[in-house]
């Protein structure tokens, strides 16, 4: 038999019997690939102060940052165990669908459409947002009702640019719209002046004011377009993972309810009596079992990323760069929307 | 005539053999195929991920800031599909001729005698084949929305042409009514009405035209020097300047080496048109992502951009073969 003759046949049934036995491409128990990694993949914004940046060493910070460093805290042990993925605006469900993140915490809106065709749920919402406008102050405009024929920069793909649509067809407006796919992309056509109003989520308006070299010659309209839910997706179809990302969320806002800093956390695990922060700093109780974690898991949380209100503090509290108030975003019992079931 | 009894075997002989392989390699396609389509089916079901086509008659909900027809954000996505395409053609069609004729005066101009033009012309082929094209449309978008003025203080060139950093805004027939003339006027924001050459479009099809243009000035300048010495000395015997030589002697014989790879820039030309999204202008690409990122259905919107760009090249692979077969008979 010649050569090519005597490679050839085994190949093929080699090829055959390879796509015959190929595992099935969803396996399922992110938790146990977790584990296995020994890191969470984390996808968050490529820009996006407040939620998710570097700072000038490379480290990542912000509020969907946090997220996921609670997360790995809970599940693995130590809050540095994550391994962040920046992705924009299109990209981001492909890859949560596909398995190359575990969480999408990317200051992403929470709609129907998103939780029941793309093969994902939200988490919960770890910040209530709305829609605004910035346009340049020398325009001289001071509502979102006086913009009709202005050129309107916007990202691709998002609920802003639905939104907007909607908008301007209720008021009777006219736009032109100019869209990119990435967040500084606009940001440089806006900046520019190649658009007269820039418009996305009231948070990332703030962040994207503190990026240009003259804030002060731009200005946020007080005009709130839209419900925009923040929150964190996982894959949907594996329960277990659902609920750590959920419960961490939960617990961050429990913490700061029961008054537990990072600072005091040690203390309040060894001396308070309270049962709720007993069962809460498994204390008292192994909560973390049910979950498929161990009993330290809020604490780890607590004393590694902190609560809620520190993490908001630190990201986008009126004392950092982005300067929001909390608003909407306190606890219930203060007049905000921020509502934890119990940990027990 | 040999004995049909002492014949060998079908399969011992290649025509059998032959037929045996192929059969094989088909049922190994179409087993490849099978495999690909069922996992994907199986993988979409199990995540529970929407697929299919019925999207497309849902309203967009989206505005496009450059449409050539109607367009409004309760149309349907397949209108919006239709606008992205025909943006697409826009830009490759004008990009494709001004690239020509570009192409055409550079690569003439590199075979000059005069040392200032031939430089000048190799200067810009090396710079501009060398930059990667989505850094090129990147600088020529910054330079035009920074160096233009505000669209509040257009420059006004004539009475009903205005440059700004809205772009080119001039007159246009009004196709929806009569025979009127619809007008650019300066409003509160800028310029409404009257048609405008955005600084997306015109950013990508300068980046375009410039980029494609280096790459078929050198295309033309070898079939130049391919045509035989003879023709061009032949041609000074008759008297034919060089510029008489160059247009009734050396183009049209040159043009049977050029053809082939020229249909390569023009088809390489309208595949770099999906660079748009970068720049944020609304082709077929951008659209579909918008589209994928709405309703997260990438398998469908994907291969409805392959097969646009598919159509878009096989008609122009088509027609440029036409004219090569003509160009190519024209010699005894």
């Amino acid at each position: 038999m010649p050569a090519s003759r005597r490679i050839l046949v085994p190949l093929v049934a080699a090829t055959a019997l390879a796509l015959g036995l190929a595992p099935p491409a969803f396996a399922g128990k992110t938790l146990d690939a977790v584990k296995a990694r020994g890191e969470v993949i984390c996808g968050v914004n490529t820009s996006g102060p407040g939620f998710s940046s570097t700072d000038s060493k490379g480290r990542w910070q912000g509020l969907d940052v946090d997220m996921c460093r609670a997360v790995a805290a809970a599940a693995l042990g130590s809050g540095e165990k994550v391994k962040f993925v920046p992705l924009n605006s299109q990209q981001r469900f492909a890859a949560l669908q596909s398995g190359e993140i575990d969480i999408l915490s990317r200051n992403t809106t929470w709609t129907l459409t998103r939780d029941a065709s793309l093969g994902i749920v939200f988490a919960g919402i770890n910040y209530y947002d709305g829609q605004g406008f910035m346009v340049p102050k020398k325009l001289n405009i001071d509502s979102a009702k006086k913009l009709d024929g202005a050129t309107v920069c916007v990202q691709a793909g998002t609920t802003s640019e639905k939104n907007v649509a909607d908008y301007f067809l209720a008021n009777n407006m006219k736009y032109k719209s100019v869209v990119f796919d990435t967040a500084e992309a606009i940001q440089s056509a806006f900046f520019a002046g190649r658009c007269q109003v820039y418009t996305t989520d009231m948070s990332d308006l703030a962040g994207a004011r503190t990026q240009t070299s003259k804030p002060d010659d731009y200005m946020i309209l007080p005009d709130i377009i839209s419900k925009e839910p923040l929150g964190p997706a996982v894959r949907r179809g594996d329960d277990d993972w659902f609920e750590i990302t959920r419960w961490t969320l939960n617990a961050m806002l429990e913490a700061e309810e029961a008054g537990l800093t990072q600072a005091n956390v040690d203390k309040m695990k060894a001396e308070s009596k309270d049962p709720a922060i007993q069962r809460l700093l498994g204390v008292s109780e192994d909560t973390g079992k049910l979950l498929g974690l161990d009993k330290e898991w809020a604490y780890r949380i607590v004393k590694q990323v902190g609560t809620y209100g520190e993490s908001f503090e630190r990201n986008m509290g009126p004392k950092s760069a982005l300067g929001l108030p909390r608003g909407v975003n306190k606890l219930w019992n203060h007049g905000g929307l921020m509502y934890s079931p119990p940990v027990r | 005539m040999p004995d049909p009894a002492l014949a060998p075997h079908f399969l011992r002989t290649r025509r059998g053999r032959a037929l045996i392989y192929q059969a094989l390699a088909l049922c190994a396609l179409v087993a490849a195929g099978w495999f690909l389509w069922h996992n994907t089916a199986e993988n979409l079901a199990a995540r529970q991920i929407r697929s299919g086509f019925g999207f497309m008659r849902q309203p967009a909900g989206f505005d496009i800031g450059e449409t050539l027809f109607a367009y409004s954000s309760r149309d349907t996505y397949l209108r919006a599909f239709a606008i992205g395409v025909a943006n697409t053609l826009r830009v490759a069609l004008l990009g494709i001729v001004l690239a020509t004729v570009l192409g055409t005066l550079v690569g003439i101009g590199r075979l000059s005698r005069n040392l200032l033009v031939r430089g000048l012309c190799t200067a810009y082929i090396e710079v501009m084949r060398n930059i990667p094209l989505i850094i090129q449309l990147f600088a020529w978008y910054l330079v035009i929305t920074e160096l233009l003025p505000a669209a509040t203080e257009p420059l006004r060139i004539g009475p009903y042409i205005f440059l700004s950093k809205s772009g080119l805004q001039f007159p246009f027939p009004d196709l929806s009514g009569g025979l009127t003339l619809a007008v650019p006027e300066v409003g509160a924001f800028g310029i409404t009405g009257g048609a405008a050459a955005t600084p997306e479009f015109l950013s990508l099809l300068i980046g375009l035209t410039t980029f494609t243009a280096a790459y078929i000035a050198e295309i033309v300048r070898s079939g130049v020097l391919a045509v035989p010495r003879g023709q061009t000395e032949a041609a000074g015997a008759l008297g034919l300047s060089r510029a008489l030589t160059l247009r009734l002697v050396l183009l049209p014989q040159a043009l049977r080496i050029i053809v082939p790879p020229l249909t390569s820039q023009y088809l390489n030309l309208t595949k770099n048109s999906s660079l748009a999204v970068a720049i944020g202008y609304p082709d077929v690409v951008s659209i579909a992502n918008t589209t994928i990122n709405q309703n997260g259905q990438a398998l469908e919107c994907v291969l409805m951009i392959m097969t646009v760009y598919l159509a878009i090249n096989l008609v122009t692979a088509l027609a440029m073969g036409w004219y090569n077969r003509r160009v190519a008979l024209v010699e005894r």
